[in-house]
């Protein structure tokens, strides 16, 4: 049930963010609607394919999409549990999202363009310094829950580890939320809304991509952020013993409220010099650390 | 088996009075012979010994060892000297009259040593003994202090006469074995030195070996 | 089954004696010297999964003629379970060798390869199987000459005689460490049958850190530990390929072998032995992955990834024996199992991607990634193969090297979650975060290597001539990709069966050994699933998008890159172009060197830049310390005369001197 939550719902989360980004410019901006209208706009046209590419190319969309939905099925609800769990699945998790990546970038890299190479390049540095904050993190919120697997974790961090591990859970969800921005190509790391130069990072990686193509990588971009932004959601959803509708209005309520700090952060910041970026991911893995040392007591 | 006192320091006599020889004499030529001379007395030994091996059993290795240390050496090193053409004086650094005197030296000292070894070997064979270690060192000095390849072949002959009889004093007796072993072996290296020495005074013109020293490094 | 496997051993010897002495018919000892190794293996396999698994354990003496020898071989899980990579990968490289080696079948030369390559084989074979330590150091002198004389295969080049010249010495340095170590031993208990050796935790006279500091600076030395490791990236890549692909994915865990048996013999460690590990294991992995992003000669970067994923081994038997030592299974159990069957999946995709590197070498003649690119579509076959190895190194799922990995942060996360307190959470959560900033570099630098070579257009005319390889080249890559996939998508069934091995490292009974591993049966079990679900969804995607696209107009065209009108195969990005986040972020430990030449002028003609790193370590510390030692022992000079006389009067008088002094000592 979460699984098809999540693959219904994900597109909403970026209309989410853009009304509140058009919120802080003055406008209206794009009906609630408009992701679905994109993707069905997108599903319906032809493709053209560069002459340079091989095969890479054209699997890699596919491999990144198949993996994101396998990652997605691993993420809770809250308290509802996800449709797959199993101890360890957090690294199964990160895994599938690095595989979806790797898939990304080398399509990019088929295409044979300058651009596009950047593009690959920034995308693998960034991700490989925000890995182990994302870890980090999970380890910390691990061991208070007393268990190892996502669902475990995230259902069952109560009330009592908040009175006594409050400010460790602060941490680890302040490096969750960096770590959301870097994965998901988010102003401070990069700005998801041009495709020039400006923004050298995932979104020049899919600029030979097209119709279908596109369609499953703009999908799979919104599950990613719909699984990350999950992570933290869950940690502040109702307590247990609510009932079960209480619980997904609460959770869904969470994930609106992170789509809007997005934007939020999204529109009152500008987009970090390439060469402070690690600096940020830096920051990010010392929180989760902290979180971590916060758990020990 | 046959007992004799006086054979066998006429023997030792003899192997001891041929290393002075080597020693002193001049022309390589009559260093040839004075091996052969050697070989021919070692190979005896077997027969002194005794022991207790068969008869024909010592018959054979007397008559192999006379005949390879003996004859076939000897021969194979006359026709290298004919084909190689060298000058046929030995050239030594150390001159005759202080080989000489060194030679009788090492036989003093190799006396000093089987003194020294006195308990472990009787009486009879202590003479052996430093007969043996004496030889060995000649062998060692010849190789040290000569200048010629064919010397050097020639020290190599004695030293291995040397080792033999030490061995034969203190063993007793010779296993087959062994004793052949110790025969292919120097048969083989002297073989090998033989056509080395052929090489080196083709390759060279010469086969003054210290003029080998421009290889080193 | 011992007689299977000497009658692999005999094959082997055969097969390369037999290559020697064809040596003037080289396609004779062509086939002669594969296929010894081939028919060794094949032999020998059997034999190394039926003791691996953990059947009744078989063993053989036969005496030998040195003093404290004994020809002692026996086949426990832990032999047996590296006697696996070892006879499977060096048949397949042994294939493959048969058509790289197709420049050399005029040659003489070619039946000595073919003897080395099977020499090492059998040695390598010797040392996972001995039970003695004068036999066990024979074989190990045996691989370090064989490989040797493999890697100077060319030794007409300067660069590569100076690399088998590096290699040769650091060998032997770590062949001095290990001699030393066994000496000690023998001399404690009295033989050199490892049987009788005691643990060093019970021997007075000297202390157990300087047995384990041995056994680490000596196995560490051929295993490729930082800062053990120079010699790896100046050997490897100068061998021919499928020696590189034994070299790198077999022979360095003969090191990783030999420190296991030590510590298996040993028991249980103190503390500091398993947080010793995990730090060189951090150190090799984090520092071999940043030197292998900064290189751009495809040899040398697998290099430096071969010293990464033995720090990741290490990491993993680093846990173990903390585990050990604190008395947490799960830790120990996961932290060993991990390791080893990272051990088997490095040899696997590690071999694969040399192989790799050597056919794209065979068609373009360079190794330069700045030259390569575009070469998938000449190259189909060892391309997809390549790709499938970039994927299992950099620990992708559904591959290999996720499940070893996988093991190895189970461990650590488990440890977070239910262990028992700091210590082990300190040590589970450096493995966590160093795995993951490996893992991530790792998949950093394999999307470089892979791309750039294989992507793309072409870079240079060397590479627009590429040209698929023979089938006796592609067929081993194809085998080796399989199998990573294979472990990929049934992790199951291949971690229980390492029950007994895990057992035989870690010195536990196998029942305490089997209920950690049920626990991670079920996860590895839906990871399983979860990999199959991977597959399927590929699968229906793709054939979703079939479905969508057919009956629309698809196309070919340029690339659009936003509208750019005349792109190069020049302005690709280029792998120095692709690490220069890293080498830039990261120069405080790199030191790239960056010649400029740039355009001057109102009217600029050209420019030309170029990146180099060196390694650090070696420029640092190795070369002065062996200067240094060069120049004072070069002050014994005068010793070396040049005349036999000399050198004969030196054994004279030393004869003569010892004479004195034993006979003279007795009344």
């Amino acid at each position: 049930m979460t699984w098809a939550a999540s693959l219904l719902l994900s597109p909403l989360m970026l209309s989410i963010i853009a009304r509140t980004k058009a919120f802080f410019a003055g406008r209206r901006g794009p009906p609630m609607l408009q992701p679905y209208r994109d993707l069905a706009k997108l599903l319906g046209k032809g493709a053209v394919y560069s002459r340079t590419t091989t095969w890479i190319f054209r699997a890699g969309p596919l491999v990144g999409l198949a993996a994101v939905l396998c990652a997605a099925a691993l993420v809770p609800m809250g308290r509802i549990p996800a449709a797959l769990s199993f101890p360890g699945d957090l690294v199964v998790f990160a895994y599938l999202l690095a595989l979806a990546r790797f898939a990304a970038v080398l399509a990019a890299l088929d295409t044979g363009s300058a651009f596009e190479g950047m593009g690959a390049s920034r995308e693998t540095f960034f991700s490989a310094l925000a890995e182990p904050a994302l870890l980090f993190a999970l380890a910390a919120l691990c061991r208070l829950a007393g268990d190892w697997s996502l669902t475990g974790v995230l259902g069952n961090i109560s009330g009592e580890d908040w009175l006594t591990h409050g400010p460790a859970i602060l941490m680890a969800a302040g490096a969750l939320f960096i770590v959301l921005l870097a994965e998901n190509s988010r102003i401070p790391v990069d700005d998801p809304d041009t495709h020039l130069e400006l923004t050298m990072i995932h979104e020049v990686m899919v600029l030979d991509h097209g119709g279908p193509d596109l369609a499953f990588i703009l999908y799979g971009a919104a599950l990613k952020l719909w699984t990350f932004a999950a992570l933290l959601a869950s940690l502040f959803t109702p307590p247990e013993g609510t009932a079960l509708w209480v619980q997904a209005a609460g959770f869904l309520g969470c994930m609106a409220a992170a789509s809007i700090a997005v934007g939020v952060v999204e529109s009152v910041m500008a987009r970090l010099r390439l060469s402070r970026v690690p600096m940020l991911l830096a920051g990010a893995c010392a929180l989760s650390m902290l979180a971590l040392a916060g758990t020990l007591r | 088996m046959i007992e004799s006192h006086a054979l066998a320091d006429a023997v030792m006599a003899l192997l001891l009075i041929t290393n002075l020889l080597l020693l002193g004499f001049g022309y390589l030529n009559a260093c040839v012979r004075a091996v052969a001379l050697q070989g021919l007395v070692v190979g005896l030994l077997p027969l002194i010994m005794g022991g207790g091996s068969p008869l024909w059993r010592v018959a054979a290795l007397t008559a192999v060892g006379m005949g390879i240390k003996g004859v076939v050496f000897p021969r194979m090193l006359s026709k290298l000297l004919r084909d190689v053409e060298v000058r046929r004086e030995v050239e030594p650094f150390v001159g005759h009259g202080l080989s000489i005197a060194l030679g009788v030296g090492a036989m003093g000292f190799s006396l000093w040593v089987s003194s020294k070894l006195g308990p472990l070997v009787a009486a009879r064979n202590a003479w052996m003994i430093s007969a043996g270690l004496a030889t060995l060192l000649v062998g060692l000095f010849l190789i040290v202090s000569r200048r010629k390849a064919v010397s050097q072949v020639l020290g190599y002959i004695v030293l291995e006469n040397g080792v033999y009889t030490f061995g034969l004093a203190t063993v007793g007796h010779v296993p087959l074995l062994v004793e052949l072993g110790v025969l292919m072996d120097a048969f083989v290296a002297v073989f090998i030195m033989s056509i080395a020495a052929y090489h080196i005074s083709r390759e060279f013109n010469h086969m003054d070996v210290d003029l080998l020293d421009k290889l080193r490094d | 089954m011992m007689a299977l496997f000497l009658a692999s051993l005999g094959v082997m010897l055969l097969g390369g004696l037999g290559a020697l002495l064809a040596s003037e018919r080289p396609k004779l000892a062509n086939i002669l010297g594969a296929g010894g190794a081939f028919i060794g293996a094949v032999l020998g396999l059997p034999a190394a999964v039926f003791a691996a698994l953990g059947g009744p354990p078989a063993s053989i003496q036969l005496d030998w003629a040195l003093p404290g020898a004994c020809f002692d071989l026996a086949l426990d899980p832990l032999s047996g379970f590296f006697l696996i990579p070892t006879l499977f990968v060096s048949a397949l490289a042994a294939v493959y060798g048969t058509g790289y080696l197709e420049s050399y079948r005029h040659s003489k030369r070619l039946g000595w390869m073919w003897l080395c390559f099977d020499l090492l084989m059998l040695s390598m074979a010797l040392v996972m199987s001995a039970r003695n330590g004068v036999l066990f150091l024979a074989a190990w002198e045996g691989m370090a000459l064989s490989s040797f004389f493999l890697v100077c295969s060319d030794h007409e080049a300067e660069n590569v005689r100076q690399a088998g010249w590096v290699y040769l010495v650091a060998s032997h340095l770590g062949t001095a460490c290990i001699l030393a170590l066994f000496t000690l031993l023998a001399g404690a208990s009295g033989s050199f049958d490892f049987s009788a050796w005691p643990s060093v935790l019970h021997i007075r006279a000297l202390p157990p850190a300087l047995f384990f500091l041995l056994a680490l600076l000596g196995f560490g030395t051929k295993a490729g530990f930082w800062p053990l490791h120079v010699w790896l990236p100046e050997a490897h890549p100068e061998a021919p390929s499928h020696v590189s692909a034994v070299m790198s994915g077999v022979m360095i865990k003969a090191g990783v072998y030999g420190l296991v048996r030590m510590l298996a013999l040993w028991g249980a460690p103190p503390a500091w032995w398993g947080w010793l590990l995990l730090c060189v294991g951090l150190a090799s992995g984090i520092l071999g992955v940043l030197f292998a992003l900064a290189q751009h000669d495809l040899k040398k970067l697998l290099a430096y990834h071969s010293v990464e994923n033995i720090g990741i081994i290490a990491i993993g038997l680093g846990l173990g024996l903390v585990g050990l030592s604190h008395g947490s299974m799960l830790l120990a159990v996961l932290g060993f199992g991990g390791g080893l069957l990272h051990v088997l999946n490095h040899a696997l995709f590690k071999s694969l991607l040399f192989l790799g590197a050597g056919a794209v070498l065979h068609a373009t003649g360079t190794r330069d990634l700045d030259e390569l690119g575009g070469l998938m579509k000449r190259m189909p076959w060892t391309g997809a193969a390549f790709m499938v190895g970039a994927a299992a190194i950099s620990g992708l799922p559904p591959f290999n090297g996720f499940v070893s990995e996988f093991l190895l942060y189970c461990g650590g996360f488990a440890d977070a979650a239910a262990g028992p307190g700091l210590p082990t959470l300190a040590a589970g959560m450096a493995a966590i975060g160093g795995l993951g900033l490996i893992g991530g570099l790792a998949a950093a630098c394999f999307a470089k290597a892979s791309g750039i070579v294989f992507l793309g257009e072409p870079r240079s005319p060397h590479a627009t001539h590429g040209h698929e390889a023979p089938w006796s080249m592609t067929l081993p890559m194809v085998v080796l990709a399989l199998s990573c996939i294979a472990i990929g998508l049934f992790p199951g069934p291949v971690v229980r069966s390492m029950a007994a091995v895990v057992s035989c490292a870690s010195g536990l009974p196998l029942g305490e050994v089997l209920i950690p591993m049920e626990h991670a049966g079920v996860s590895l079990n839906m990871l399983a699933a979860a990999a199959w679900a991977l597959v399927a969804g590929v699968v229906l995607l793709a054939g979703l998008r079939s479905w969508l696209l057919s009956g629309r107009l698809v196309d070919a065209g340029p690339t659009w890159d936003c509208g750019y009108a005349h792109p190069t195969p020049r302005m690709q990005y280029s792998a120095s172009s692709f690490a220069q986040p890293f080498t830039e972020l990261f120069s405080g430990v790199l030191f790239t060197r960056l010649r400029l030449d740039g355009p001057k002028g109102y009217f600029p003609a050209g420019g030309r830049l170029a990146t180099s790193t060196g390694e650090v370590l070696r420029d640092t510390f190795f070369d002065p310390v062996f200067s240094w030692t060069g120049r004072q022992l070069g002050r014994m000079r005068f010793i070396q005369v040049g005349r036999v006389q000399v050198y004969v009067l030196y054994l004279v008088l030393t004869l003569l001197a010892l004479l004195i002094w034993l006979t003279g000592g007795k009344p």
